[in-house]
């Protein structure tokens, strides 16, 4: 489904990506481990099409097509999904417009029909249900003024009302308590499926006792240096990531 | 005096009457329009406008083709009154009677007219567009309201300009009175019927006696080629409330003066407004409030949007008059640029003479927020859908209240049919 090679991405002048390669087939989930400064955000924000990310070699590659080319909304349409790390406030937009107005410019730029008002909250009362989320949520405007947890899992029932292909969850962790981060996890575990594939992007270790890994990759330094299966994130969560540069260095020696 | 479009409208001076046309002339023909050096202009040249020649009024006003689909609203079905090219059109209005409602088409009634430019509110008189106004206006219309009386519909008035073989400059007048008590809900709609260059000058005054509340919405959506020229004057009695929104969509050299005055204890004045330019607009609200009693108070928030080459002025005076002790005054000006050869001048200015006031103010310009564009962008809405979700949000946090319901929404959509949001223009 998702194949990157060699990327190279450049920000703000400065180096960032220095020849990552991954692959991700449908129904797998990759965790991709890192220190700060390594280089995730990056990552997601270059597969979702941000402005400002400057690729100067490599090629991702996405159900065939070059994902690089694609403008960011042509991406969503085509399936690929970020969870942001930080969910931007919209003052003024309602959530539930916005996520009209999402699934149906997907649904157009796919050619299928768009959803009518009924049809939509049907699916969202739906998609609710299974995330147990409360529906309070839609009534506010984007993320205004919600809790970091309310953002994250907006983010999350997002995920579950677009059904992408290929999700991205950057940080998806981070800043949420433990009660939020079950929440979390269970809403991504009732969304695996065997034609989705997942990139979990996360600092720590945690979120990996929920969402199971099919996949775990370390990155440093704009690359990936390791790659197993998720009892390397225990290993990391035992020897801290200074382990990694130290066998990165063993390897180069 | 000198100036083309001058010349043109006041002739070689043909005998006018009654007195105050006179003057108005007179003062016109020593004064001219305004220059640069008029504080009250500077963003705004007539230079361009003031070489140009219109005939005085339209002489087939009567006969000019308007669909009535262009100025439908939802929500008005009570009272409309149709002005083209200046000029009442009964055909296309609906005089229905309402009870406490008194209407007078004043070109029916020369009596009314005279009366109305013998009794003109004082800052008219030495205003260059009011006193164009007094010299030449022959229509237009006075809306009574009797004491106590709530008018149960909205009062539609539309101004049409409709294309016509010559450029042409309309003047019209609006007067409104509200009694003790009395409550009015009026729309003032400028549409276009085919492009035209013409010059719209309206003068709206208004009073409010003692608890008397006027709904004012303004809908100005006049063709891109126009130029257009509105003084509105209130004056606002005892505890009565006015309560504006403005919207101002078209034209091209626009200039709208909105003078309130808070003359009785606790008068109130609730203004909401938006400008949104785009090509080569000119728009130019001058805000004039003043407090002159007691524990009288004003809250104005209005939002500017400028795409393309446009150019948004946006000045909001208040002033607080000795002995208006007990005044609360709030003005936010919040504006947008949508492009790089876009301009808004924004200019709050508070004077204040009296002692424990509460007053604030703030003005801002900034640009879309890039990270809301793209997460909206990554979520699969198209660029253009993006930044006009946006745009209609930003534009919103002002509009929300207006009423009746449907309006708002329209208002919405005239919003996105002004505004073409695409990337690199």
């Amino acid at each position: 489904m998702l194949k990157i090679d060699n990327l190279h991405v450049r920000v703000a002048g400065k180096e960032i990506l220095k020849g990552l390669s991954l692959e991700a087939k449908a129904g797998e989930v990759h965790a991709i481990m890192g220190p700060n400064g390594a280089g995730k955000s990056t990552l997601g924000n270059v597969l979702a099409g941000r402005e400002g990310y400057e690729v100067t070699a490599g090629s991702v590659t996405y159900n065939g097509q070059d994902l690089l080319a694609l403008e960011p909304e042509e991406r969503a349409a085509a399936g690929v999904f970020l969870a942001f790390q930080y969910p931007v406030e919209i003052p003024g937009v309602n959530n539930t417009y916005f996520l009209r107005a999402a699934l149906n410019a997907q649904r157009k730029q796919r050619g299928e029909a768009e959803l009518d008002s009924m049809q939509f909250l049907k699916l969202v009362r739906e998609k609710l249900a299974v995330l147990h989320l409360k529906d309070e949520l839609l009534h506010r405007a984007v993320n205004e003024g919600f809790s970091g947890g309310e953002k994250k899992r907006n983010e999350i029932f997002q995920l579950a009302l677009l059904e992408p292909k290929l999700a991205i969850l950057d940080e998806t962790d981070s800043g949420l308590d433990i009660d939020a981060l079950k929440m979390v996890a269970d809403g991504v575990n009732a969304m695996r499926d065997p034609a989705r594939a997942f990139l979990v992007i996360t600092h720590y270790q945690r979120l990996l006792d929920y969402i199971v890994p099919d996949f775990v990759h370390v990155l440093a330094d704009g690359r990936i240096v390791e790659s197993g299966d998720k009892t390397l994130a225990h290993k990391l969560e035992e020897h801290g990531y200074a382990w990694i540069a130290g066998r990165k260095l063993a390897g180069a020696a | 005096m000198g100036a083309a479009l001058l010349e043109s409208l006041l002739g070689d001076g043909a005998a006018l009457a009654p007195a105050a046309r006179e003057a108005a002339v007179a003062a016109l023909r020593r004064d001219g329009l305004p220059g640069a050096r008029d504080e009250a202009w500077k963003y705004t040249s007539l230079r361009a406008l003031e070489q140009r020649r219109y005939a005085d009024g339209d002489a087939a006003a009567a006969t000019r083709a308007v669909d009535p689909a262009t100025f439908s609203l939802p929500g008005l079905d009570g009272p409309r009154l149709v002005f083209v090219n200046g000029a009442f059109r009964a055909d296309l209005s609906d005089r229905c009677a309402l009870a406490g409602l008194e209407i007078v088409v004043l070109a029916e009634r020369p009596d009314a007219l005279a009366a109305l430019l013998a009794d003109d509110e004082p800052g008219a008189r030495s205003d260059a567009f009011a006193r164009l106004n007094t010299a030449l206006v022959g229509d237009g219309a006075l809306l009574r309201v009797a004491a106590g009386a709530q008018v149960a519909a909205p009062v539609h008035v539309v101004f049409v300009g409709a294309s016509a073989e010559v450029d042409l400059a309309w003047q019209a007048r609006l007067r409104v009175e509200l009694g003790e008590g009395a409550a009015l809900t009026l729309v003032e709609h400028h549409v276009g019927a085919g492009a035209h260059a013409h010059l719209g000058n309206l003068v709206v005054d208004g009073t409010l006696a003692a608890h008397a509340r006027l709904d004012l919405v303004q809908i100005q959506d006049a063709p891109e080629g126009a130029p257009l020229v509105r003084r509105s004057t209130f004056h606002v009695g005892e505890a009565a409330t006015l309560s504006a929104h403005t919207l101002e969509l078209g034209a091209q050299t626009m200039r709208h003066d909105l003078r309130v005055e808070l003359a009785g204890r606790g008068a109130r004045l609730r203004s909401r407004g938006v400008f949104a330019l785009h090509g080569r607009q000119h728009a130019d609200t001058h805000l004039d409030v003043r407090h002159r009693a007691r524990d009288t108070a004003c809250d104005i928030a209005w939002r500017g949007v400028a795409d393309q080459r446009a150019r948004g002025v946006f000045h909001g005076a208040i002033t607080i008059e000795a002995g208006a002790d007990g005044a609360d005054a709030q003005l936010s000006n919040k504006n947008l640029l949508l492009s790089a050869q876009a301009e808004i001048d924004t200019q709050p200015v508070l004077e204040i003479y009296a002692d424990e006031v509460k007053a604030a103010h703030g003005a801002t310009v900034g640009q879309l927020d890039e990270r809301a564009l793209f997460y909206l962008r990554s979520r699969g809405i198209p660029a253009t859908a993006a930044r006009r979700i946006l745009v209609s949000a930003f534009c919103g946090a002002v509009l929300g209240e207006v009423a009746p319901a449907g309006l708002r929404e329209r208002i919405d959509a005239l919003l996105a049919a002004r505004l073409p949001l695409e990337e690199g223009t």
